[in-house]
This record gives structure tokens, C-alpha cells and sequence, in this order.
């Protein structure tokens, strides 16, 4: 089935394409737009961002495989990203990253089998001052202790 | 020399504090905006010269110099770009700005983009700061309510209109021309310099990209005038002036971000602003600015017998206690970059955190260029078979030559940036390298948090 976006977000479109001189521009807010509809970009979402751009099926196709937040197949109900590097690191990412994946029952990059939590880790997220942290679909969580990620996890997979 | 300032700060922790009402009371916001939009753009210009604000996301070229390289184009419209993707690890200040200060940011957005002959401006920002888009895209929505943005700020008729875009994920997109790609909806490869973007930036137009906390900060400084605000720093004699935003991470008591006047040395940042080592351990090394910038252990001392040298004053000083400023670092074979520093206690194990930082760049690499894309690879599967006591010395020196080897020999500095930290590693921590290679070490013992769990 080809891939529409609801009216909203169509209007969402509309006001981006306002921002830029051409319309190749709003090629990555728009495929976020998309992914926010569908959860990941599918062969559908591709064909309807390069239609509705006016650009090639293997641009968009280029760019989706190039950021790392475009989920090429489908994703857990909600995503949980530890920060795995260096600063967050020092401070415990490893052990916090060790407690999720015990506690879900699976390792970093898999998604539980009743499909509502996929691990992940991050490269780097902008909060070293505050670290160690997760973030959790689009929040942050910082200077995480084991009791805090319990916490988290129980609202997450009750 | 500790000098507090709160320029950008001062409306951190204020209820409501990222609001217009909050800003405008507080700091005098967007004062500094009507009083450039009064000036000559050749005035703005050259008032930004005498800030002496080198670039706040790493590189620190002169500001006010790059807005001099923009010249009015006869079809083209020009861009002010501001970079925001902050992804280095190590690196905590910009996001600070955008959740607390955002005014602070368009209201520099508005002089920047006078200044250089732009009616647009981009934020950057990376996609992760869910809550810094909101908070800039709020601010955004205030400032044209009030007549500050939009097609007659101030009752001038110079518009200006500024966006947020967002990236989705690719630390590479900090590099600017590859940002300038990402904005432009490409893949976010860097280019090839020149043209450089004052010349063909954003869409092919004249643009200047400065790092967030850079434009952030033009409102304050130009406010008091660029002379009297550059000279707030301690090295304003090396053109390196007024205040910034410092982190502190690591293995410290209270990692924080804080603003202080430039010319810091690396002791107070750690033990009177980070509260000193986690667990009063001693000190093994530090990170200045940014996973790219080389490490410098606590026991090297400045060697500057050159009486013109930069670093002289200091010669045979502690290396801690140089201020950090970016021609000082550099002057140490490291880096300012970022002015945010990871600090590593006595007990963590440096091959550890080397493979931690190459597992990074490694990750990174936007795999146009051979010698980043296969370099990155080769470092971090080299360190790992050290660390797994499978390597031998002769793979301990081809660490150094595929280091050497990425330097200088790739479209972008993303190259040095892996090369780099990783050269540094090996050349101050050898015997611990070769401690694996013989066998005297294990990964089973190898930490990065020496002493108690956090």
C-alpha cells in the first residue's frame, strides 16, 4: 500500500518546504516527519519522500542509509539508547548498559519479543557533564544510578 | 585566573529562564540587536574583530575575521549557519546554551546575519536535543511575535528569518561543509576546500558557519563594546579574548559546565570547579577539549626555552598549569577544541579508553575517504587484539604508521581528529601498550572507573 502522510503532518510538509531555497532542503525533516508517522522508512516512505521532492529514488535511499536515526526496518514501541562512550563511560555506561540488557533480556540492538523495547547504544549524546544517561524515545535521563534505570525499564515494559 | 562571568549563564536555573520576559529583563536582551541594526554592517564587522572570539567549536579561527570573508554576491543570497551539532565526546556546553539561553542565540543570529549580508540563518542542531529544538523553536516563535524577526525587526527594513534544522544522527555533520550538505538534504559527506563556504556555502550561496556558543555570545560582547569585552580574558594578548563556556567531565567530583573569563589553567577547571579527582585519586591524565584533542598526562611539564615562544612564561611548569586558550594548547602538540575536559584518575586503563574513542571514530568515519574509512577500522581492531593480548610489538608500531598515515590525507579534518587522540595514547601511555603485548596485562582487570562504581 503507498505511504500518505495524515493531514497534519502533510501541512507540517507544507510549511517546511517554505524554509528552503530548493526542495532537496527538506529531505531529512521530512523523511523524520515520515518516520515519526511510520516508525521506520519502509521502500513505501522512500518512494513517497523522492515523489514528493522531485528527487531520485536512490538519493533519499543514500541519505536514509547514511544518519544513524533512520530506522531501516521496524522498531520496538519505544527506543532506549545508552551512551556507551568515553565521558559516560568513566562514569558507569558499561554497567548501566549491562543492567538493561539483563533486565530486557536481550543485547544492544535488539528489540524484546513483545515488541516494546529496542536497546540501542549511542555514540556520544551532548550530556558528559551528566553522565552516566540514557535517553528514552525523546528524553533524556541523567546521571543514571541502577535503582533509576529500574525505575525507567518498569514504566517502559509495564 | 578564575574570573566568573555569566554573560550567558546568568539566566541558568531562573524559573522560565529560556523565555523572552526572563531574557529581556535579566541581560538586557536583544539590546545589542537594535543597537547593530542602527550600525553600518561594516561597523558590526569590524566591532566583531575587536571581540577577539575565536571560534567556540574547536578549530578557534578569529570570528570576526570570518565575517570579513563574506562579500555580496551579485545573484546570490548569502547564509549565516550555525553549528549546533554537538556530538564530540566530551563535549556538554552548546546544549546548556540552547535549553537555558536560547534568546541569546537568535538575538546573535539577527546581528550575525546583518553583519555578514544574510537574511536567513540556520541552527543546526543535532536531532538527539529534543528538548534544545523545542526551547530554540520557541524562542524563535517570540522573537517574531514581538516584531525582533520576520520581514521589519525592529521597525528596520532589514528581514531576517531563522530556522532550525535538524540532522538525524551522523557526528560527521559538525565538519561544516558536511553540515552544509546535511542542510541542503544530502548525505553528510564533507567537501572538498576550497571553495570555501564564504565563497559557495549553503546551496551553493555565500555563508559563514559559527559554532553556537560563538554567536551566543556576540549579543554581551558587542553590548559592551568588542575592545573592553576581549580584554576580559587573560591571554587577550594573544587575540584570544573574553569569556566562554568551560566543561568538565570525567573522573571528577562535580562535572559542570560554568562560564568563566578565558585563561583557566586545567588545575582550577579540575579541582576548584570539578571539585578535584572522584574518590581523591591522583590524577593520571586529562582530556582538554574534546575526544579529538591529544591527552596530556598530569606529570608533563612545559619545555619552552624559546624566549619568543608562546609558552615560555611557563616553561618548565606543570602543563596543568598553563591557561587554556587555543594557541597554548597548541603550543602543548593538543588542542582547546571545545574547552570541555575529560579527566582520567590514576587506576583507568588508557588502551581501554583509546579502543572506547577508536570504537568512535570508527563508527563515525563517513567512509568517503580511503584512509579514514579503512585507518579508523584497522586502529580499533589493533587495540582490541592488544587489549585481548593477541598483538605483537611490530603491531604496536603499525598503529603509529596507520595513524600517520590517515593525518593529512583525507578530504576533511575527521582524519586527524581519529589519528590524532590516538597517536597522543600511544605515545604517553607505551608501557602500558607494551604491558599487553607482553602478556602482563589482561582485559579481565582493565577498567575505566578505577576504585568504587559511581
Amino acid at each position: 500500500m503507498p505511504f500518505a502522510l495524515s493531514a497534519d503532518r502533510e501541512r507540517a510538509l507544507r510549511e517546511i518546504l517554505t524554509r528552503y531555497p530548493t526542495k532537496m532542503g527538506a529531505c531529512i525533516p521530512v523523511l523524520h516527519l515520515c518516520q515519526d508517522q511510520n516508525g521506520w522508512i519502509s521502500e513505501e516512505v522512500i518512494e513517497y519522500v523522492a515523489h514528493t521532492l522531485d528527487l531520485p529514488l536512490s538519493h533519499v535511499q543514500g541519505v536514509v542509509t547514511f544518519y544513524t536515526l533512520f530506522n531501516q526496518k521496524p522498531v520496538g514501541k519505544h527506543q532506549v539508547w545508552v551512551c556507551r562512550t568515553l565521558p559516560c563511560a568513566l562514569r558507569g555506561a558499561g554497567p548501566v548498559l549491562e543492567h538493561c540488557e539483563k533486565r530486557l533480556g536481550i543485547h544492544a540492538g535488539e528489540t524484546t519479543a513483545d515488541g516494546k523495547v529496542t536497546l540501542r547504544t549511542a555514540e556520544c549524546l551532548a550530556s558528559c557533564g551528566t553522565a552516566p544517561m540514557m535517553q528514552v524515545d525523546k528524553e533524556y535521563f541523567e546521571n543514571l544510578t541502577l535503582e533509576k534505570v529500574d525505575e525507567i525499564l518498569d514504566r517502559l515494559t509495564r | 585566573m578564575i574570573k566568573p562571568v555569566n554573560y550567558l549563564s546568568k539566566v541558568y536555573g531562573i524559573k522560565n529562564g529560556w523565555s523572552l520576559e526572563v531574557y529581556e529583563r535579566e541581560v538586557q536582551g536583544y539590546q545589542a540587536a537594535r543597537k547593530a541594526l542602527r550600525m553600518t554592517p561594516a561597523q558590526v564587522v569590524d566591532e566583531a574583530k575587536k571581540m577577539n572570539i575565536r571560534g567556540r567549536g574547536g578549530a578557534g579561527f578569529p570570528m570576526g575575521i570570518k565575517w570579513s570573508f563574506m562579500k555580496p554576491h551579485p545573484t546570490k543570497p548569502a547564509y549565516l549557519v550555525i553549528n549546533a551539532d554537538e556530538g564530540e565526546p566530551g563535549t556538554h556546553k552548546d546544549r546548556t546554551l540552547m535549553e537555558w539561553n536560547p534568546h541569546a542565540v537568535v538575538e546573535g543570529c539577527i546581528i550575525g546575519c546583518y553583519g555578514i549580508g544574510a537574511h536567513v540563518a540556520y541552527i543546526y542542531v543535532r536531532d538527539e536535543l529534543h528538548l534544545s529544538k523545542e526551547r530554540l523553536w520557541g524562542a524563535i516563535k517570540e522573537a517574531k511575535a514581538k516584531g525582533y524577526l520576520g520581514k521589519n525587526p525592529f521597525g528596520t527594513d532589514y528581514p531576517v528569518e531563522v530556522y532550525v534544522h535538524t540532522g538525524a544522527g551522523a557526528y560527521i555533520c559538525g565538519e561544516e561543509t558536511s553540515l552544509l550538505n546535511s542542510l541542503e538534504g544530502r548525505r553528510g559527506e564533507p567537501r572538498l576546500k576550497p571553495p570555501f563556504p564564504a565563497q559557495a556555502g549553503a546551496f551553493g550561496c555565500p555563508t559563514t558557519v559559527n559554532n553556537l556558543e560563538t554567536i551566543a555570545m556576540v549579543p554581551a560582547a558587542l553590548l559592551m563594546g568588542g575592545d573592553a569585552y576581549s580584554q576580559l580574558s587573560a591571554l587577550h594578548h594573544l587575540r584570544d579574548g573574553g569569556s566562554r563556556l568551560y566543561g568538565i567531565n570525567g573522573h571528577v567530583k562535580n562535572p559542570k559546565v560554568v562560564e568563566l573569563a578565558v585563561g583557566v589553567t586545567l588545575r582550577e577547571l579540575i579541582y576548584d570547579i570539578g571539585g578535584g579527582v572522584t574518590g581523591d585519586r591522583p590524577l593520571l591524565a586529562v582530556i582538554p577539549g574534546g575526544s579529538s584533542t591529544p591527552v596530556l598526562r598530569a606529570d608533563e611539564v612545559v619545555n619552552a626555552p624559546d624566549e619568543k615562544a608562546p609558552l615560555h612564561p611557563w616553561h618548565g611548569q606543570s602543563v596543568l598549569d598553563v591557561p587554556l586558550g587555543v594557541d597554548t594548547m597548541r603550543g602543548l602538540g593538543t588542542m582547546l577544541g571545545t574547552c570541555c575536559a575529560t579527566v582520567l584518575a590514576e587506576g583507568t586503563c588508557p588502551v581501554l579508553a583509546m579502543e572506547n574513542l577508536m570504537q568512535f571514530y570508527r563508527h563515525e568515519s563517513c567512509g568517503q575517504c580511503t584512509p579514514c574509512r579503512e585507518g579508523g577500522a584497522w586502529l580499533f581492531r589493533t587495540v582490541t587484539k592488544i587489549l585481548d593480548n593477541k598483538a605483537n610489538m611490530q603491531e604496536l608500531d603499525n598503529l603509529h604508521d596507520i595513524a600517520n598515515n590517515i593525518m593529512g590525507n583525507t578530504i576533511c579534518a575527521f582524519g586527524e581528529g581519529t589519528a590524532m587522540p590516538a597517536l597522543g595514547f600511544l605515545q604517553k601511555f607505551r608501557k602500558d601498550f607494551e604491558a599487553y603485548v607482553r602478556g602482563e596485562r589482561t582485559r579481565a582487570t582493565a577498567t575505566l572507573i578505577p576504585g568504587v562504581s559511581p
